[in-house]
């Protein structure tokens, strides 16, 4: 039997409404079947199952709110107690694991290090919940820098009041995420400047054969490469956690979506490297479909590796952006603009693009995004290899 | 009544002897000397040999007999000098006392009272001055206790006499000279409940025993310091009194536990590990423990109070735990 | 093909991207990405909708000059019949 439990979508998510169940005890599961959708900050996400078997029981009714990792049913299956969530495909950590402590007996026991989960003390979490205050957004005054039941309560008084904290839910879990991220990843960022000539042009050549529903976005292409070029350094795609980077085999490209209305979501576009570009862009409007209407799945909220921030539709030049974590690196492609541009000693017109990379630190140097830029220009400049 | 720990003993003794002609004190030195702390003078003289007995030095001899005087029908009163020698009657506790009841289907009952010296704190150097009461903590099928205040040492050994199970009563050497005030009426007393010897808001103090008043002294220099500290006087050590500690924790949310044994398998460790699994998610800092350094206890004045707690270091832990620092 | 009736392709073509935007007042001048905040994807189905919709070849150079109400009642106007 496997516990079927609360899945976290992400690192700002701690609980979740139970919507409904679509399936009944005694029903067949198949591994990826899903099983329930769950109201979260970012909307409603159907949750698959990683177990196949049979559902035994419910343990949750629809509208109740429980915490992540809360049991919600049983399954019955062959597989032996599996984790609900899969962590993507993870590779044998880079960092070994710290070495046992000294045989001598310390007089005071060792306090844990400083850990990527913030220090916060079990009652003042449960007040912040409480309170609706994200406790890692707090100063710690207690115990180690630990955030006390005196510092959310502080918090919560000094609170701005009105239009300023009227931010949605979407908008709480953004902050939540983008401040953990800023405050925990040591981020560094290149950018460099690479023709696109030749894989615009070939996307122009490609879309003028095919009939409009078709055709491909000048972004597909561009996706495809990124992904590609992640092979070339695995430091960029993966997750860090608890001191570990734990690289992906696999590329699960986290694509930023805006809502419109506010907010953006950035739900994984599955094994991107080995999709064929029309196989890409229907996954990509699918995606983008259902990140406005509704329908994402716990796995596309839970896999990214990496996440791309396209804001090349108008005139931005260059983004800057804040990894999401556990992710350790983001990229970011700026507008594709025209420009004169020197080939061997002519000044040509040229069609560019400012693709930046903000890394998490901790895991690469920027020697290595360096070499990822490399590879997407020499990608770019060979569209037909895509 | 003026009085002190160790004549509240001894009424608690001459009480038993008194009131069940059943009962019978035996142990090394306890008859004609009165007694290594003196706790049984003028017993022999009042109650004759048959019922005040100095045994060879022989822990596991006349605990054995002792075992089996209350398998008899007895109610006897074993006094052990110290904890570091009952070690020699571990397996006569451990392995008959302590199992007999079980191991009979509940047909025998072993209705003894060990009562044994334990602590640091008069220069007895590191065979006499162990505080080993959390080995016999461990042991099911035995009661254990520890009385702090004069109260408690005129009151728990009749309740203890009255326990079909055996209890092993444990008196820090070093309160012996405690004085204070006692009911002139001052009898039996509970057995089975924590104490709070002082009530406060920002941290619980949890000791037992002597430490109980080392605790006291740590709350009053807290208060200058503006933290209100909550004292608990475990008092029963097997079983522990679970609600009252966790009661304390969710007013305090902060606790500090005492103990005069070494840190590693302590009882501070249980008590800790109960507060973990019954209150975590009213901690707002972790919880502390103050426990004696992990070396035998030292001769000298000096090391023997800087291995042991002490009012400033329960104070200070205490203080870090409540403000962020020391 | 009047104008009337090339506004309303327009209409269900912006609906059938975005369901909010249904019967929203549309500034013929202004672009539909200033306006209404779409991205290159909602503007490719747009121009799949309004293919599907009159059947209306329209090669991917010709997109910029949908990008707004007025552009398309001119685009539109001169391609299909009256």
């Amino acid at each position: 039997m496997a516990d079927f439990r609360m899945p976290s979508l992400g690192a700002d998510m701690d609980a979740g409404m139970l919507v409904a169940w679509l399936k009944r005890p005694g029903d067949p599961i198949a591994r990826g079947d899903i099983v329930a959708v769950v109201e979260t900050q970012k909307g409603a996400i159907e949750i698959e199952s990683f177990q196949s078997g049979t559902l035994r029981d419910i343990c949750v009714e629809p509208g109740q709110k429980v915490p992540v990792g809360t049991v919600l049913a049983h399954i019955d299956g062959p597989e032996a107690a599996e984790p609900t969530m899969l962590p993507a495909a993870p590779s044998p950590p880079t960092v070994p694991p710290r070495a046992p402590a000294p045989a001598a007996l310390p007089t005071t026991a060792p306090r844990e290090e400083r850990g990527a989960r913030g220090r916060i003390s079990p009652l003042a979490r449960r007040r912040a919940t409480e309170l609706g205050l994200d406790p890692a957004a707090l100063r710690g005054s207690g115990f180690d820098g630990a955030v006390t039941r005196a510092d959310v309560e502080r918090a919560a008084k000094e609170r701005p009041r009105g239009p300023v904290a009227a931010g949605s839910e979407i908008r709480r879990a953004i902050a939540a995420a983008m401040s953990r991220s800023k405050r925990e990843i040591p981020h560094y960022y290149l950018s460099a400047t690479l023709d696109a000539s030749a894989c615009l042009d070939w996307l122009e050549r490609e879309n003028a054969k095919r009939p409009v529903a078709a055709r491909l976005l000048y972004v597909v292409p561009i996706l495809k490469a990124v992904a590609l070029a992640l092979h070339a350094v695995p430091e960029l795609n993966g997750t860090y956690s608890e001191g570990l980077f734990r690289p992906s085999s696999d590329v699960h490209l986290g694509m930023a979506i805006a809502l419109r209305g506010g907010g953006l979501i950035a739900p994984a576009l599955h094994h991107a490297d080995r999709c064929d570009l029309d196989g890409l862009m229907r996954a990509l409007g699918d995606l983008v479909r259902r990140a406005r209407t509704g329908g994402l799945k716990s796995s596309e909220l839970s896999d990214p590796t990496v996440t791309v921030t396209n804001l090349g539709e108008g005139i931005v030049d260059a983004v800057y952006p804040v990894i999401y974590p556990p992710q350790v690196a983001m990229i970011g492609l700026g507008s594709v603009m025209k420009r004169p541009w020197i080939v061997d000693d002519a000044i040509v017109p040229r069609r560019l693009i400012q693709v930046s990379v903000a890394a998490d630190h901790r895991v690469s140097d920027g020697h290595r995004a360096a070499r990822f830029l490399e590879t997407l220009g020499q990608f770019l400049a060979e569209p037909d290899k895509l | 009544m003026k009085t002190t720990y160790r004549e509240a003993v001894r009424k608690a003794l001459h009480e038993a002897l008194t009131r069940d002609g059943r009962a019978f004190l035996m142990g090394e030195d306890v008859g004609r000397y009165g007694g290594t702390y003196a706790c049984s003078k003028g017993l022999l003289a009042e109650f004759g040999p048959d019922r005040v007995r100095d045994t060879p030095l022989a822990e596991g001899g006349f605990v054995g007999a002792g075992i089996g005087a209350a398998l008899g029908g007895m109610r006897p009163i074993v006094e052990i000098m110290t904890v570091n020698f009952s070690l020699l009657a571990l397996d006569q506790i451990v392995n008959n006392a302590a199992t007999i009841r079980h191991m009979s289907g509940g047909q025998f009952s072993v209705p003894l009272v060990i009562r044994m010296a334990t602590g640091a704190g008069r220069q007895l150097a590191a065979q006499h001055s162990h505080s080993l009461e959390c080995w016999y903590a461990h042991i099911p099928g035995i009661r254990v206790v520890a009385p702090a205040t004069i109260e408690d040492a005129r009151g728990m050994l009749w309740t203890a006499l009255q326990d079909p199970d055996p209890v092993i009563i444990f008196e820090h050497a070093t309160l012996y000279n405690l004085e204070g005030d006692l009911a002139d009426d001052a009898g039996a007393v509970a057995i089975d409940r924590a104490a709070v010897r002082r009530p406060g808001r920002d941290v619980t103090l949890i000791a037992y025993s002597a430490n109980v008043h080392k605790a006291m002294e740590a709350a009053e220099a807290l208060e200058a310091d503006g933290i209100s500290a909550e004292v608990i006087d475990l008092r029963s050590l097997r079983p522990l009194d679970d609600e009252t500690i966790l009661n304390s924790i969710r007013r305090t949310h902060r606790a500090v536990v005492v103990d005069e044994a070494w840190r590693t398998g302590s009882l501070a460790a249980e008590v800790s590990a109960r507060i973990m699994d019954g209150a975590f998610y009213e901690l707002d800092a972790p919880v502390a423990r103050v426990c004696s350094a992990e070396v035998p206890i030292p001769y000298p004045r000096h090391l023997e109070e800087a291995a042991t707690p002490q009012p400033g270091t329960i104070a200070a832990a205490a203080k870090i735990l409540v403000t962020g620092h020391g | 093909m009047n104008e009337d009736a090339i506004t309303a392709i327009v209409h269900r073509a912006l609906e059938k991207v975005a369901p909010e935007l249904e019967g929203i007042e549309i500034d013929p001048a202004k672009t539909f990405r200033d306006q209404f905040d779409i991205d290159s994807m909602d503007f490719l189905n747009f121009v799949i909708a309004i293919h599907q919709d009159t059947g209306l070849d329209i090669p991917e150079a010709d997109y910029p000059q949908l990008a707004s109400l007025r552009g398309c009642l001119r685009y539109l106007s001169a391609r299909l019949p009256p």
